[in-house]
């Protein structure tokens, strides 16, 4: 254990595998530093790009700071109060934190599935046809119902709820109410996708369905996605990224990280010696 | 058996006991207090049950001009009609129905048989059918408030005629008419249609129900929107500083001040100061506003917090705006919190008199308030004066005004339930 700290300080700074990317590029993040309570570092220099239309699988042992990156994407990180994100993060080469770019602008063109399941208290319909009304997507209630119709199907959800739109949201089990978040984020056809662990709460035949529904979604969106589960990366993504305390330490093709780790502590990682 | 499963099953029966015993200590606190609020309620109601029906006595009226102070002539101005003299006409009929009455004394006594109110009973008849006048009608009018307790009942006819409020000649003219079928008692309407009066069998609520409309809805008005805007302020906008810290302080701080400090305030400032008009339901809405405010601001920033932040994250993450995010879902989760503590600090205002006593709200006032600015008084209040007058029948008025009293609370209490179950219902 002392070795690996050790390592951690002389080694980390530099990112081992291909982090760049020469085209394709949908997101990229150069020096990223995050701070929380102003002196309080959570993520160290990290510098890696998405490609457009691919699944990157961010990985790592719990508190690594996979999170806290995810929700720079999309400026979720605002919303807390003395958290200081330091570094250029491009969405289709354009720095998400210039002048130009609204928050809200940003967060309609970033869709974020979180975690937990959280479904507004209100009917199935009005959880996804919120964000299309919000922005003003539709001009009338036919437009609407195609939305929300396309949404539930894209997410593998209208044949079990075409009946009982006006049920609540709340009602639905786990996995539905997880996929019913996931077509409501993709009702204002976002072009990235970050999903927060969306598997974790769920048993594993919901967690199948929402893994098939990524491998779908991937042809016509960008999806980042934080898991805890090493299998569900290797299923799932093309590319993997392995953070650790805060560092990048490992970014490739997830074969490659599966197979041919190059840094030491992503081999332990993903053959379950720590983490 | 393991060494966990004895010492568990040692424990076991005491745990068991303490658990009945807990249970029990809960069944006895909830009986007690039905018992305290039973045995009000029943002493209140079966204290205000005479101020159902008042006593009425049957008087054939002479309407003579000569008894009414008129000259003998065809027509009479409407003025000369309302100046004349009622009183005289009721004092001649008592004459004639107990001639043996002579002394001056008696005779005054006698005079007030009838309510002192009935005479513009009659005066109405004369304005409204002014042919009435040179005719014989029989009429029935209200009697006096000890006449009527004396029916009801409430006057012990066997106590020392010294201790008693009427005396002995006096209950024989009662039964005398008795006996003639010439008393009867009717439903009392004036209970509901009358503000307060000296005399009580002329005293009414309505005066002091639409006082206390009028004050409750002034409180609302101001300060369920401000309370309200406060708290969403203090809770999604504010800064955490320094200063947001004392003023969450002193919003704690005002929501245990002795109420009659703000009236006290409300004095110096509303009306020394603005020249509100004392008195007026204005005046006691903007003080009971000022009790009002802090409770609602407290209740709405707790019902504010509770809504989860997965909500919020989930609306900020569709793209929606702070400002979106507030109206369209924590406005909403949190409105049967911010009902439940406003209806809260509304049945506090509503049950308020003594930041009022410092604004001229304990007032003696015999007509109904028409508007905010007219001079008003409260139920609560209307109460107090009540139970402070020493007349027998206040007695039962005052009961009464508890009741509207608690029938208002209830009420408010209903519509709050209702709005806060239309909310649960939306989500």
């Amino acid at each position: 254990m002392k070795d690996i700290k050790q390592n951690l300080t002389q080694e980390l700074d530099q990112t081992s595998g291909n982090p760049l990317l020469e085209e394709n590029i949908k997101i990229s993040c150069r020096k990223v530093n995050v701070y929380y309570h102003k002196n309080v570092q959570s993520i160290f220099n990290v510098s890696f790009d998405i490609a457009k239309n691919q699944i990157m699988a961010m990985i790592g042992p719990s508190g690594c700071g996979k999170s806290t990156l995810l929700r720079c994407f999309n400026r979720m990180n605002d919303m807390i109060e003395e958290c200081v994100v330091d570094g250029d993060i491009k969405l289709d080469g354009e720095n998400i934190h210039s002048k130009n770019i609204d928050p809200v602008i940003l967060r309609a063109s970033v869709g974020m599935v979180f975690q937990k399941p959280n479904p507004f208290p209100k009917s199935i319909y009005d959880n996804v046809a919120y964000g299309p009304k919000l922005h003003g997507l539709v001009r009338n209630s036919s437009e609407l119902d195609d939305i929300v119709e396309e949404s539930l199907t894209k997410a593998g959800l209208w044949k079990e709820t075409k009946d009982c739109l006006s049920k609540a949201g709340t009602s639905l089990s786990g996995g539905q109410q997880q996929r019913l978040c996931i077509a409501r984020t993709i009702a204002i056809k976002p072009e990235v996708i970050l999903m927060d662990e969306p598997t974790s709460a769920l048993d594993p035949i919901a967690t199948a369905t929402i893994e098939e529904l990524m491998y779908e979604l991937k042809s016509s969106y960008t999806i980042a996605v934080v898991t805890h589960s090493m299998q569900q990366a290797a299923r799932i993504s093309d590319r993997t990224a392995y953070f650790h305390l805060g560092r990048l330490v490992e970014v490739n093709d997830t074969n490659t990280v599966f197979t041919n780790p190059v840094h030491e502590l992503t081999e332990n990682y993903i053959t379950g010696r720590f983490g | 058996m393991s060494n966990t499963t004895k010492l568990v099953s040692a424990n076991l029966k005491k745990r068991y006991a303490k658990e009945r015993r807990f249970k029990f200590y809960g069944i006895f606190s909830i009986t007690l207090s039905l018992t305290f609020l039973l045995f009000l309620l029943f002493d209140i109601v079966s204290k205000c049950l005479p101020v159902f029906t008042q006593s009425y006595v049957e008087l054939d009226i002479d309407f003579a001009p000569k008894y009414l102070n008129l000259e003998e002539k065809s027509s009479y101005s409407k003025e000369e009609l309302f100046n004349a003299n009622y009183q005289k006409l009721i004092n001649n009929s008592l004459y004639k129905l107990f001639p043996e009455v002579k002394a001056r004394k008696q005779k005054r006594i006698l005079r007030k048989f009838v309510s002192s109110g009935a005479q513009y009973k009659l005066r109405d008849l004369v304005i409204d059918n002014p042919k009435i006048i040179g005719d014989t009608k029989s009429i029935w009018l209200l009697t006096d408030d000890d006449i009527d307790s004396f029916i009801k009942g409430l006057i012990d006819e066997n106590a020392p005629e010294s201790e008693r409020r009427v005396k002995d000649f006096q209950i024989n003219w009662i039964k005398s008419l008795q006996a003639k079928d010439k008393i009867d008692s009717k439903l009392n309407i004036n209970f509901l249609t009358n503000s307060d009066s000296r005399e009580p069998e002329q005293a009414g609520i309505l005066g002091a129900l639409k006082g206390s409309f009028y004050t409750m809805l002034i409180t609302l008005l101001l300060s369920f929107p401000i309370g309200v805007g406060a708290a969403i302020y203090l809770e999604e906008f504010a800064p955490k500083n320094y200063w947001i810290d004392i003023i969450e302080v002193n919003i704690n701080n005002l929501a245990a001040v002795p109420s009659i400090v703000f009236g006290i305030l409300g004095l110096a400032i509303y009306i020394n100061f603005f020249g509100i008009p004392r008195s007026a339901p204005i005046a006691g809405g903007l003080v009971l506003s000022l009790m009002t405010l802090p409770v609602i601001i407290i209740s709405t920033r707790v019902a504010i917090k509770s809504v989860p932040p997965s909500i919020r994250e989930a609306a900020l993450g569709l793209g929606a705006s702070k400002m979106q995010v507030i109206t369209h879902h924590v406005i909403p989760l949190a409105m049967p919190g911010i009902l439940t503590g406003s209806i809260i600090g509304m049945a506090q205002a509503l049950g308020e008199s003594a930041p009022l006593l410092m604004i001229g709200m304990v007032a003696f006032v015999a007509d109904v308030p028409q508007s905010f600015f007219d001079p008003a008084t409260v139920l609560p209040v209307q109460i107090f004066i009540w139970a402070d007058s020493p007349e027998r029948a206040f007695i039962a008025l005052t009961s009464a005004a508890i009741v509207v009293l608690l029938v208002f609370l209830f009420l408010m209490n209903l519509s709050a339930i209702i709005l806060r179950k239309k909310f649960e219902n939306k989500q």
